[in-house]
Order: C-alpha cells, then sequence, then structure tokens
C-alpha cells in the first residue's frame, strides 16, 4: 500500500479528479473560514481534549467489538466481528460527527445549526449536540421521509429541534440536502450547516471522515487486543459514506480488504436502486465532483432503498477515489437480502440492527462461506434497527 | 469585441444601463422559448440569459425550481437548447449567454460544450456552481471557442476572491445583490453599493446586479450605480402566470413588462 492515500484531499479539497467545491461564491467565504478553524482545532489540545472528552461520557465511547458466535457458526467460515457503533448515545455513528461539528461552531461563534436527514439518524444526532449545548437547530428532511420516518421526526422535536418537510423533487435526502444549502447560503454569516456524511463541498469530506475515523481507530486496537491481528475484511454499508469512510480510514495502509456495500434496492437490472459507484459515473451534485447516478444529458436520476439512509443518488468523493484506485471494493446488497440479513442477526445475535447496516452484514453473510476459519470480518454496525421496525413489518407483511 | 463587449460600449455612449434578462429554456414549452426569447429581445433587452435546466438547481429559488422541473418534463437537454439557440441566432443579433450548473456541462465535456456553443452563437455562459477556483480548464477551453466567461461575487466575498473573480471573468461579471437564491424580493440590500465600489477598483469590466430584482424601480436604482441589471424570477413568473391565457397574451404581456424595465435603464430620463 502506498503512502499517497494519507495526502488527500490536496489544498484545495481533491480526491484526484473528486471532491473540490462546486457551490455558489457567496459559500465560499464561509468553506475557507471553517477550514482554518478546523486545522486550528486539529491542531489545538483543548479542542482535541473537549471532543474526546464528550465522546467518552457523552457519546459512551469506546464502543465494543462483539464477536458474533452464532452468525459464525452458522456461516462456518470467516469469524465475524461487529464493531457496536449502535451502542453511541442516539443509536448510530452520526452523532461522533455533530459532536465534533457543534464543538467547531462554538468555536467560530455561529449559534444557528441546520442540517439535512435521511432516515433522521443525522437530524437526531444534531439536534441532541444543539439541545445538549444551547444551539438552535433546524433540521430539512424530505416529506416522504417525514413520513417513512416518523419516529425520529418526534424525536428530533422532542429534543428541541425544528423539522422543516421538504417538498421539492422527489422529497428525499438528495432535495433536503439541495434546500439545506439554499438555507446556508441565505443565513451563512449567522448560521453552520452541519453536513452528516462525507459528502459535500471541501472541506466537509474531510472533516467528517477525520470525525468518524474514531471508529476506525479504536476498532484497529480492539480487533489486535482480541484476536491477536487485523481483521482480513472490512465491511459498512455506503450512502454518503461516512460510517464506511469512519471505520476504512485507519486501515488504508493495511493490508486489510475494505469492501462497502451500497443499495441494489429492487435490482441493478432495474432502476430502482442507489448504487452509485457501482453504476453511476463521475459528475456534480451538492458542492463536490464524485460518482453520480444520472442520466445521459446530467440530470440527477431518482433512487430507491428500503432504507432512507442509503437512498441517496451521490457518494463521498474519496469513497470515489478509493474505488477508482482499487483500494477499496464496492458491492451492493438488495432490499430483500438487508431484510433477511436483518432478521438474521436478530435471531442469532439478538441485535437489530439499522436496515442501512443490513446491506453489510447481507454481504458479510455472502462471503463469509467461503472463507477460511481461521479468517475473520470486522462489519461495522453503524446503527440501530428501532426506527426501521414499522417498516420491517410492512415489507415482510407478518411473515414472522 | 464580442457581441457583449459591443453591446456595453454602445450603452456607454447612450448612457444606459444594461437590461439582462433570465428564461429557463423549455418553460413553459421549448417551441415558446424561442419566441419568448426573441420578443424579450424586441422588447428592449440587450442580453439575454437562456438557462439550460438541471435537475438540482440549489442556488434557485421556487419561481425558477418551478420553471426548471416544468422544462425538465418536457425533456429539454442541453443540446436541445444550444439548437434553439442555433435558430434564435439566425434571426437575432441579442447577446445571449447560458446559465446553468456545472454538471450538464461537465456530461457534455467541456471541449464539446464550449463547441457546440460557440455554433451556436452563444456569447458567454454562466455556472452558479462553478466559482472561478475550479475554472482553470473551463476558463482555457471557453475563450479558445471565443466565449466570455461570467463569474459571480457575492455580498461575503473578500478581496480576494473578488480579485480572481477579476482575473477570470470576461464579458460582465455578475454581482449577486444578496446572500440567498433567486427570487423576487421587495427591497434592494444596503451593502450592494458597497460591493460594488470595492469591485471597480480591481476590474474595468461591467458590472450587473441580479437575484431579487424584480420591478422597475429596482432596475432604475441598480443602473444608477451599476452597469446592468439581471431581472430572472420576475420575467419567469409572469410566464408561468400567463402561460394559461394563450401564445399571443403571453408574449404581449412579457413584451410590455421587459419594455418597462428597459425604460428604466436610461439614465436621462
Amino acid at each position: 500500500m502506498s503512502g499517497g492515500l494519507q495526502t488527500v484531499p490536496d489544498s484545495r479539497g481533491h480526491f484526484g479528479i473528486f471532491g473540490g467545491r462546486f457551490v455558489p461564491e457567496t459559500l465560499i467565504p464561509a468553506l475557507e473560514e471553517l477550514e482554518q478553524e478546523y486545522r486550528r482545532a486539529q491542531n489545538d489540545a483543548e479542542f482535541q481534549r473537549e471532543f474526546h472528552f464528550y465522546l467518552h461520557h457523552y457519546v459512551g465511547r469506546p464502543t465494543p467489538i462483539t464477536f458474533a458466535e452464532r452468525l459464525s457458526e452458522w456461516l462456518g467460515g470467516a469469524r465475524i466481528y461487529l464493531k457496536r457503533e449502535d451502542l453511541c448515545h442516539t443509536g448510530a455513528h452520526k452523532i461522533n460527527n455533530t459532536l465534533g461539528q457543534i464543538l467547531l461552531a462554538k468555536r467560530m461563534g455561529k449559534r444557528r445549526i441546520i442540517a439535512e436527514t435521511g432516515a433522521g439518524q443525522h437530524g437526531v444526532a444534531t439536534a441532541t449536540v444543539c439541545a445538549r449545548f444551547g444551539f438552535q437547530c433546524e433540521v430539512y428532511m424530505g416529506e416522504e421521509d417525514v413520513h417513512r420516518q416518523a419516529l425520529n421526526v418526534f424525536r428530533m422535536k422532542l429534543l428541541g429541534a425544528k423539522v422543516i418537510p421538504v417538498m421539492s423533487g422527489t422529497r428525499t435526502l438528495k432535495d433536503a440536502t439541495s434546500e439545506a444549502i439554499r438555507d446556508w447560503v441565505t443565513n451563512v454569516r449567522t448560521t453552520h450547516y452541519i453536513i452528516g456524511s462525507v459528502v459535500g463541498p471541501h472541506p466537509y469530506p474531510m472533516i467528517v471522515r477525520d470525525f468518524q475515523s474514531v471508529i476506525g481507530q479504536e476498532s484497529r486496537e480492539q480487533m489486535i487486543e482480541m484476536t491477536g491481528r487485523l481483521p482480513d475484511v472490512v465491511v459498512a454499508c455506503v450512502g454518503g459514506g461516512s460510517n464506511a469512510m469512519g471505520i476504512f480510514y485507519p486501515f488504508l495502509e493495511d493490508s486489510v480488504r475494505l469492501i462497502g456495500v451500497e443499495a441494489a434496492g429492487r435490482g441493478l437490472d432495474t432502476k430502482e436502486h442507489a448504487a452509485t459507484l457501482a453504476t453511476g459515473r463521475p459528475g456534480v451534485l451538492h458542492g463536490a465532483a464524485s460518482y453520480l447516478l444520472q442520466d445521459e444529458a446530467g440530470q440527477v436520476m431518482p433512487t430507491h432503498s428500503i432504507s432512507a439512509g442509503l437512498d441517496y443518488p451521490g457518494v463521498g468523493p474519496e469513497h470515489s477515489y478509493l474505488k477508482d484506485t482499487g483500494r477499496a471494493e464496492y458491492v451492493t446488497a438488495t432490499d430483500e437480502e438487508a431484510l433477511e440479513a436483518l432478521q438474521a442477526l436478530a435471531r442469532m445475535e439478538g441485535i437489530i440492527a439499522a436496515l442501512e447496516t443490513a446491506h453489510a452484514v447481507a454481504h458479510a453473510i455472502k462471503m463469509a462461506p467461503a472463507m477460511p476459519k481461521d479468517s475473520s470480518i470486522l462489519i461495522n454496525l453503524s446503527g440501530r434497527g428501532d426506527k426501521d421496525v414499522d417498516i420491517v413489518s410492512r415489507a415482510l407483511g407478518g411473515r414472522l | 469585441m464580442s457581441r457583449i463587449a459591443e453591446r456595453f460600449a454602445l450603452l456607454r455612449e447612450t448612457d444606459e444601463g444594461a437590461l439582462v434578462v433570465f428564461l429557463t429554456a423549455g418553460d413553459p414549452n421549448p417551441v415558446l422559448t424561442e419566441r419568448l426569447i426573441l420578443t424579450v429581445a424586441d422588447a428592449g433587452a440587450d442580453i439575454i440569459e437562456v438557462g439550460i435546466p438541471f435537475s438540482d438547481p440549489l442556488a434557485d429559488g421556487p419561481t425558477i425550481q418551478a420553471s426548471t422541473f416544468r422544462a425538465l418534463q418536457h425533456g429539454v437537454t442541453p443540446d436541445a437548447v444550444l439548437d434553439m439557440i442555433a435558430r434564435v441566432r439566425s434571426e437575432s443579433a441579442v447577446p445571449l449567454v447560458v446559465m446553468t450548473y456545472f454538471n450538464p456541462v461537465w456530461q457534455m465535456g467541456l471541449e464539446c460544450f464550449a463547441e457546440h456553443a460557440s455554433e451556436a452563437g452563444v456569447d458567454g455562459v454562466i455556472m452558479t456552481d462553478m466559482p472561478p477556483d475550479e475554472a482553470e480548464e473551463w476558463h482555457a477551453v471557453a475563450h479558445q471557442h471565443g466565449l466570455d466567461t461570467i463569474f459571480l461575487i457575492a455580498p461575503t466575498s473578500t478581496t480576494e476572491r473578488m480579485r480572481l473573480v477579476a482575473e477570470m471573468s470576461s464579458g460582465f461579471v455578475y454581482c449577486v445583490s444578496r446572500t440567498g437564491v433567486t427570487g423576487a424580493r421587495d427591497d434592494l440590500p444596503e451593502e450592494v453599493p458597497q460591493m460594488l465600489e470595492a469591485m471597480r477598483k480591481l476590474t474595468t469590466l461591467p458590472l450587473c446586479v441580479g437575484f431579487g430584482i424584480s420591478r422597475p424601480e429596482h432596475v432604475l436604482a441598480v443602473c444608477g450605480i451599476a452597469d446592468g441589471a439581471v431581472v430572472g424570477s420576475a420575467v419567469v413568473s409572469l410566464i408561468a402566470q400567463q402561460a394559461e391565457q394563450g401564445e399571443q397574451a403571453l408574449l404581449e404581456s412579457v413584451h410590455s413588462f421587459v419594455h418597462v424595465l428597459k425604460r428604466a435603464t436610461r439614465r436621462g430620463d
């Protein structure tokens, strides 16, 4: 593995041909300010101490690694380990990033926070840190997702946030993100935009990756401690790709296979999927160049996934880069496979995973039987499934 | 000299500001857009910005989002818009600027887009989500094909950024009047004169102010301090309102609105 990966993004936020800053001029000074503040914070021991203090005492880190003993036995191949991000406060990895960004907003003196959300996990994580640190919080959410994820909408409201339903376009995460950017263009002087994934204009993909990389750092040490060595494979689901980037990043220089799993929805042969890296081509959406699901003329295509968090036509620029350099592999799992994996994990390990996460579990289930018994797969168990119980019960139609 | 530069030279002689009008190509339908462009030119617009619709217009407010959506429903593509511009060009010498987002241009290929646009008779290109920092290659390609590259400054732009925009721009500089998205507003922000003054020190290019300019009195005020005013959402929303009234009525109302706007650019009056 070459050392080159650690040098991306370059000073202009480019990961090879991906990344960059494709936003209206109005936002560029705010992005420059954010980048400068972030670089100062990175070198500020007090900031790092505060971030890690709250990661420990508020988020509940380090999260454990669980050996999935019965699942591994059933599959009869590689030993499967689960990095338990579902045990983070608010039930998913999203809070690692929102905590870091709220501390940055505090340093920049911006008291109003906006965010976009798909499944609602990032919205809840943003509303949570806003409540904890006393910030005003408004969350944009596609009207379709407001219905699909009613429980998370109510959680955000309980936490004191305002949830703004977005009625434009496909009324999902893509349009919620566009609307959040429009708000930011308008209120940029007083507002910090907490992007929830490794997407958007530079420096967001870098900042979100760095805050989430605590997942991979802990995993590396824990796997060595538990098994005496690194895992052979790390698997994570990819929508925008923040949990995947967070667990991949500290393993980039190791000889560990990194596999991202995208949503194949109703199948790659239909148009109803969200498999951006598998079937898209380079384009620009929401401020960065990355793989993109688009038509011939460059219009962004509607997507489908049973999991709202993966239902997005773009993907992080660094994943696009890792795909092209070959350092990471990207595969897909269908709605059906995710539902089966969710049930298998629930029955054999007593863990109900989020539908997003279930895509990663599905791929591990596919590959483990063919691997030697002394090998290991580490799955980033990025979130818990309470929010999805309704959708799962409807999808299974009482087949339990 | 480009058509845009020629037009500004002419306007200086007659002591007028430029009236720049934006239309979304394909709204209310592709055939009418062609006639609307000619009508707007005939009513006195000095420069016409033709919007190539993009599915995710993040710098646009509800009015232009809706027109974009209608245009895409008609299946309008960047190629079709450039072909339409070529037909307009055969009937009019009005300066024509394409306004769009980066992705449709990137997908066609910068070289291919510039060549096609230039052959069609396009004079300049604005891409709302492409700041000059990302535009090195585009700048070279566009100038090879004789296209003006128009970049934007905003009230948040620092002197350093204004300098970069000045270096990379040709034709004119688009000065965004406020922090926000496109859309008609009631008032003009107070910070505009300050922004123009700062930019004047860095460039001799004409400065046109847009975003929220919707009434003749706004155009009058803007032309007192800038070289031109851009009216977009107000025209687009008039088109949306009148589209049901039949083609003739639509063209007449747009003609008379643009005519009144143009009158407000004449400083001597």
